[in-house]
């Protein structure tokens, strides 16, 4: 994997290590910057880990962009010798799929759809050979997924399926993005999935919505308040569907200060994934139910 | 001592000189657009350069004050009133305990500074003032002021003298028509057409209505034609479509190839559109200073240039710094 590094402007340098996405090329991108991080190079200021690339912000009057370059090269070539292997969190996410809310929001931009005459489930559901949106749903839940990069707005997590690519589910954005999407709206464009910070604009199809808040700015909310973003890229996500009694009791619990996120430390092997990737993912369900 | 907004404006807000440091997980580094005028308006009271301001977009709010305050606005000529008395841009004078400070019809530009001594002591969230209001973070209780909020102001560092002015030289507000942005081409340039890169930086380009904290579109160009190419996975089919990537600040995105967009101080981290390059950091002030329909060319610069500019807008402030000391 050669990466083609560029300079955006004065202050940053852009790396693209893949242009397709890739778990590969993900975990190249999550180790140079860890490896830019541990290095600790003078006028650095921002390191942004991205799904298949990543950037580097600088001050020049600190450090040459091209001796930040250079360096920039020698760790992105060790990095190749790095173990595919992360320290990580695996964690649910409860969704409820096809909710009152999103569908609402989706009616109200259907001139801006693909699709004007159906939901963006239905959508989706066909345009991946599935033959409901029950079965999308199953599909879009069944299997974890890695979050490959946090960004767009504060928070937002951007996730990749943890299946073969022949599996995984793909759907365009929309013709022209929204101008409103609700908050916590589950959503998907290319092969990603996200989950929507904050309230505003967006053009990734809408699946569903959790009531589990992933970014506080105020920081009162319990697992919060040491930091007021929830994720960090290498995290693995579970979708949990769930129905609107359990979603209005979770949002309940959220309120009075009690809902307790699910929430496991986990080892990830990328080779060990690529092996068997069921069994694995089976395995990860272990972790997070505790069997 | 506070400030009691009557009337906030369009979307004024508090800012400082920005939240580095968070821009991994998509909180970007906010602060004033124009950074040379906020340190100005600052310098001329007496506050260290990076206090908080307000920032105020086309038209200025209406504020009055509970305690005697000395103030000085700079960066678009948005014409201060004290008690309905014209006042000076870009030069400090002294409020007295409720009088009202309003503004007159913006003239030139597109935003004003509003320093007062002691600046505007708002809590500082992730190491800065400054508003995010996407993110509802910062500032005052994360959004634009509204009628009704009162600003508390810190306690200013010494007595501050009325009366002192920022020369018209070291001002550092865009000059001539069309606007030149000088831009690095690279990110993807690649992606387009040798013809269409050229066209690019030929073309004269208008700032479009939607010009934001955000980033600034602009209209009126030949679309770009693109290098044809088989949709790597996870990109999307639309030419102009990449893997998710980081967006530099400054980035030029042509969401299919129309419309050019540079991401500005509130940018978004990250998405799916190409960047054909990227606008110096020298020049991102004079983009905060351009009202709809202003004519702007990109001018193509390399590394060298952009460093070389960045120096002198260094040396404005430097200068800025020694005939306000």
């Amino acid at each position: 994997m050669q990466t083609r590094f560029s300079f955006g402007g004065d202050e940053h340098i852009f790396a693209e290590v893949g242009e397709a996405m890739s778990l590969e090329a993900f975990f190249k991108s999550l180790f140079v910057t860890n490896a830019v991080r541990d290095a600790k190079i003078k006028g650095v200021t921002e390191i942004c880990p991205a799904n298949a690339s990543y950037q580097i912000k600088f001050d020049p009057d600190q450090i040459k962009p091209d001796d930040l370059l250079t360096e920039l090269k020698r760790l992105d070539t060790g990095s190749e010798k790095s173990e595919p292997v992360i320290k990580t969190r695996i964690i649910e996410i409860p969704v409820l799929y096809n909710d009152p809310w999103t569908h609402e929001t989706l009616m109200r931009f259907r001139e801006r759809h693909q699709d004007p005459n159906g939901t963006d489930l239905e959508y989706a559901a066909r345009i991946n050979g599935l033959e409901s949106v029950d079965a999308f749903i199953k599909a879009h839940s069944s299997a974890p997924w890695f979050v490959s990069m946090v960004g767009f707005v504060a928070g937002l997590p951007f996730l990749y399926q943890m299946v073969e690519r022949k599996r995984q589910l793909q759907a365009p954005k929309y013709l022209r993005p929204r101008t409103d999407t609700p908050k916590l709206t589950v959503g998907h464009g290319g092969c990603f999935s996200c989950i929507y910070s904050v309230r505003g604009a967006g053009g990734y199809q809408m699946f569903g919505i959790t009531p589990m808040p992933i970014y506080d700015p105020n920081q009162k909310i319990s697992y919060l308040r040491d930091f007021m973003c929830l994720f960090r890229p290498g995290d693995i996500v579970k979708w949990k569907p769930i129905d609107r009694a359990a979603y209005d009791a979770a949002v309940a619990d959220v309120d009075a200060g009690r809902f307790a996120p699910v929430i496991r430390d986990v080892s990830f092997s990328l080779t060990d994934f690529n092996r068997d990737i069921d069994a694995y993912n089976r395995k990860l369900d272990g972790v997070l139910h505790g069997h | 001592m506070a400030i009691k907004v009557l009337k906030p404006g369009l979307a004024t807000t508090v800012q400082d000189l920005g939240r580095p440091g968070y821009y991994h997980i998509g909180i970007p580094l906010s602060g004033g657009m124009d950074r040379h005028a906020l340190a100005a308006a600052n310098l001329l009271v007496g506050n260290p350069e990076g206090a908080a301001v307000l920032e105020a977009v086309f038209m200025g709010p209406e504020l009055e004050f509970t305690e005697d305050a000395t103030v000085a606005i700079t960066g678009a000529e948005l014409p201060p009133k004290l008690d309905g008395e014209p006042r000076e841009t870009w030069t400090s004078f002294k409020v007295r305990r409720g009088q009202i400070l309003s503004f007159d019809f913006l003239k030139q530009g597109a935003r004003g500074y509003i320093a007062v001594a002691g600046g505007i002591d708002v809590p500082v969230v992730l190491g800065s003032r400054s508003t995010y209001a996407l993110g509802a973070l910062g500032g005052f209780k994360g959004r634009k002021l509204e009628a009704g909020d009162e600003l508390p102001v810190g306690k200013a560092a010494a007595a501050v003298k009325d009366g002192r002015t920022a020369a018209k030289d070291l001002r550092g507000q865009p000059a001539g028509m069309p606007t030149e942005l000088r831009a690095m081409p690279g990110l993807y340039w690649h992606r387009i057409t040798e013809a269409a890169g050229n066209a690019f930086f030929s073309d004269t380009w208008k700032v479009a209505p939607e010009a934001d904290r955000i980033g600034y579109r602009f209209k009126g160009g030949k679309s770009l034609e693109f290098v044809p190419r088989e949709p790597p996975f996870g990109a999307g089919s639309d030419p102009s479509n990449i893997t998710d990537a980081c967006y530099p600040y400054g980035s030029i995105q042509v969401p299919g190839g129309t419309e050019p967009i540079v991401l500005h101080r509130d940018a978004v981290s990250g998405g799916g559109y190409f960047m054909v390059g990227t606008v110096i950091a020298a020049d991102m002030d004079l983009i905060g200073q351009l009202q709809p329909n202003t004519p702007v060319k990109f001018v193509k610069v390399g590394m060298d240039q952009a460093l070389a500019a960045r120096k002198n807008r260094a040396e404005l402030l430097g200068k800025l710094r020694t005939a306000l000391a």
